[in-house]
């Protein structure tokens, strides 16, 4: 094991650095760019059991240090992605790919999950139970201790892959939600989802976005991630894998000294499309800055 | 696709609210007239997408409108200020369906792309026509430009301070051509739809997280299937447009 490595629910991967879903689509665009193998992993694009077109347009934001967005979860449908996608992503990406799951009901979930958990290709399935973005279903699995338990136990039920709950930020206790996922078996948790959020454009004083609401990420909402990954990961016994906002090499030590067991990055590489190669890139350098031998060796470092 | 960095070379004004920016760098991924480039700008999280207006071995111009922080920002740059650059992104008009005769169709700042198509179109021997459509006559640009290419060039002016008084479909309507290309604002595009006689292509606009494809945030829906502006677009044929609401 390389000095950069860590074990993320029994899959070790080379570095902690993971392009989280919906920045990345399958990886192909970036594949253009550089070597996608260099990776840790990555999150591909939320699918659902049915394609989904989306929101209507804008559906995109600036803010100050960051986007939002209100895409709504556009993917082609777990069908498309195991017969087009993956055979596409398995020319150009060689190792375990998370998938990221999306849903509006109980059955929906595992009916993606149990398709999901067929497929050699996929090592961790990441249930997104935080989409601000949807209507129904989405988010509102993910707001309340119960139904995020509910969905774990459901998902654990169909597959033998690690799984991973991914929370929302937009909740008043996010620890008891995170233990309640443990609780039901989840394998790890992976936070924080986008905040919900709104901005107005002044000349014609209506919503930016079309949806009206969309979710905040990039820089801006670090620190909030950085606290809750904080106090989850003091909570659970399982690996917390953190993002938001992360941006630098120096950003993802800093994830994992507040409990990150690997580390998510999203819009940065919307921004930067070689953010995550340059982050890789970068942490030898930055690990030796702070006398860190192995990367291991910091997660939680600051509890 | 490439990320580099480009110098600003010029950068200087058309009109009280549009500039024309030269910047040097590698153009060498730029390869069709109608891609776009995205701009980083200090201070500004998202990039700003803007169409090529030319190109030529090293050599990029943009014309850009004021219209917000990040394109006042722009306008401040000064000569051998450094931005960072995606380019070549976006498929860009196919020339090949063009006929002998076409037609450029420019709106406001949907007229630079047609600058960089009407030269290419121009060099493989096509008689081009452009049609550029301004509000007034103080804001008209590039008139000249496109006359020294060689284009019949028609400015329309929706008040009628210069050129045909109307809207471009009012210059379009009576003139024989055997295809068209059209860039402008949306209900321009529209327009030009219903008018026009023949098929063609269309560029648009979408609010853009990312510029190359891996978001999703500029989707749009098409006869063929959902297309990426950013990708499957900016530019679509005349078959493929279904116009939202
Ligand atoms: C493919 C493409 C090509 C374009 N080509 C040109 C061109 O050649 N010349 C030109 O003047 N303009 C062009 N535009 C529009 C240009 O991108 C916007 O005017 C510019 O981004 C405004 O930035 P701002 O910071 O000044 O405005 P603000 O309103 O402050 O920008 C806020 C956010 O909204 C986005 N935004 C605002 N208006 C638009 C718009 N019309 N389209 C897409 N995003 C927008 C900005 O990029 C930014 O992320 C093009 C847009 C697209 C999508
Ligand atoms: C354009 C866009 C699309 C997203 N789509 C998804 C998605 O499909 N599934 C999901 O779990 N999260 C999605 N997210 C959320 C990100 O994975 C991530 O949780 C969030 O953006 C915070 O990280 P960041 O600040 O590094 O972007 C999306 C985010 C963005 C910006
Ligand atoms: S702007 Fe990101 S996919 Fe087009």
């Amino acid at each position: 094991m390389g000095r950069m490595s860590v074990n993320l629910c029994g899959i070790v991967i080379d570095n902690p650095v993971i392009p989280a879903s919906g920045t990345y689509g399958f990886g192909y665009e970036f594949a253009e760019l550089y070597d996608i193998n260099m990776l840790g992993t990555f999150s591909f694009k939320g699918t659902t059991s049915q394609p989904r077109f989306g929101n209507p347009s804008p559906r995109i934001a600036e803010t100050p240090s960051g986007m939002l967005n209100a895409v709504g979860l556009q993917n082609p449908g777990v069908e498309k992605v195991i017969s087009e996608e993956l055979p596409k992503l398995a020319k150009v990406f060689h190792k375990p790919v998370m998938a990221n799951v999306s849903g509006f009901a109980l059955d929906e979930y595992t009916e993606v999950c149990s398709k999901l958990d067929k497929e050699p290709m996929v090592g961790w399935l990441e249930v997104n139970i935080s989409c601000p973005n949807v209507h129904g279903g989405g988010m509102s699995f993910g707001t309340s201790p119960e139904q995020a338990a509910a969905v774990t136990k459901a998902v654990k039920a169909v597959t033998a892959k690690p799984v991973i709950m991914k929370l929302s930020p937009n909740v008043t206790d996010i620890v008891s939600i995170a233990k309640a996922c443990e609780e039901a078996g989840a394998d790890g948790i992976s936070l924080i989802n986008t905040m919900l959020s709104m901005r107005i454009d002044l000349k014609s004083r209506k919503p930016l976005l079309a949806n009206i609401t969309g979710g905040l990420s990039g820089p801006a909402v670090f620190p909030i991630a950085v606290r809750m990954v904080y106090q989850v990961s003091k909570t659970v016994n399982i690996p917390v894998v953190g993002l938001g906002g992360v941006s630098s090499a120096q950003d993802v030590i800093e994830m994992m000294m507040a409990g990150a067991t690997a580390v998510q990055v999203g819009a940065a590489n919307l921004v930067n499309p070689f953010a995550c190669k340059e982050i890789i890139e970068n942490l030898p350098a930055v690990m030796d800055k702070y006398e860190i031998e192995n990367l291991k060796d910091i997660i939680g470092g600051a509890h | 696709m490439k990320q580099s960095i480009f110098t600003v070379k010029e950068n200087r004004k058309l009109t009280s609210d549009v500039m024309l920016m030269r910047l040097s760098g590698d153009t060498s991924h730029i390869t069709a007239a109608g891609q776009f480039v995205n701009v980083k700008l200090d201070g500004f999280y998202l990039r700003r997408p803007i169409s090529v207006c030319d190109v030529e071995e090293g050599i990029l111009t943009v014309i850009y409108k004021n219209v917000g922080k990040g394109t006042d920002y722009m306008a401040a740059l000064t000569p051998g200020a450094e931005l960072d650059l995606l380019t070549g992104l976006g498929n860009g008009y196919d020339l090949s369906v063009s006929g002998n005769s076409p037609v450029v169709i420019g709106g406001g700042v949907g007229v630079p792309p047609m600058y960089n198509l009407a030269k290419r179109l121009i060099s493989q021997g096509k008689e081009v026509t452009a049609i550029l459509g301004f509000n007034k006559k103080d804001e008209i640009f590039f008139e000249n430009e496109f006359k020294a290419l060689g284009c019949k060039t028609v400015i329309t002016t929706v008040d009628g301070s210069y050129g045909v008084k109307g809207f471009v479909t009012d210059a379009l309507r009576d003139m024989d051509y055997s295809y068209f290309y059209t860039c402008g604002p949306e209900p321009m595009l529209k327009a030009v739809y219903r008018a026009a006689s023949t098929s063609g292509q269309f560029s648009f606009e979408r609010r853009m997280g990312c510029g190359f494809g891996a978001c999703m945030g500029c989707s749009c829906k098409t006869i063929t299937g959902n297309k990426r502006i950013c990708k499957e677009g900016p530019v679509l044929v005349k078959e493929d447009i279904l116009w939202e609401e």
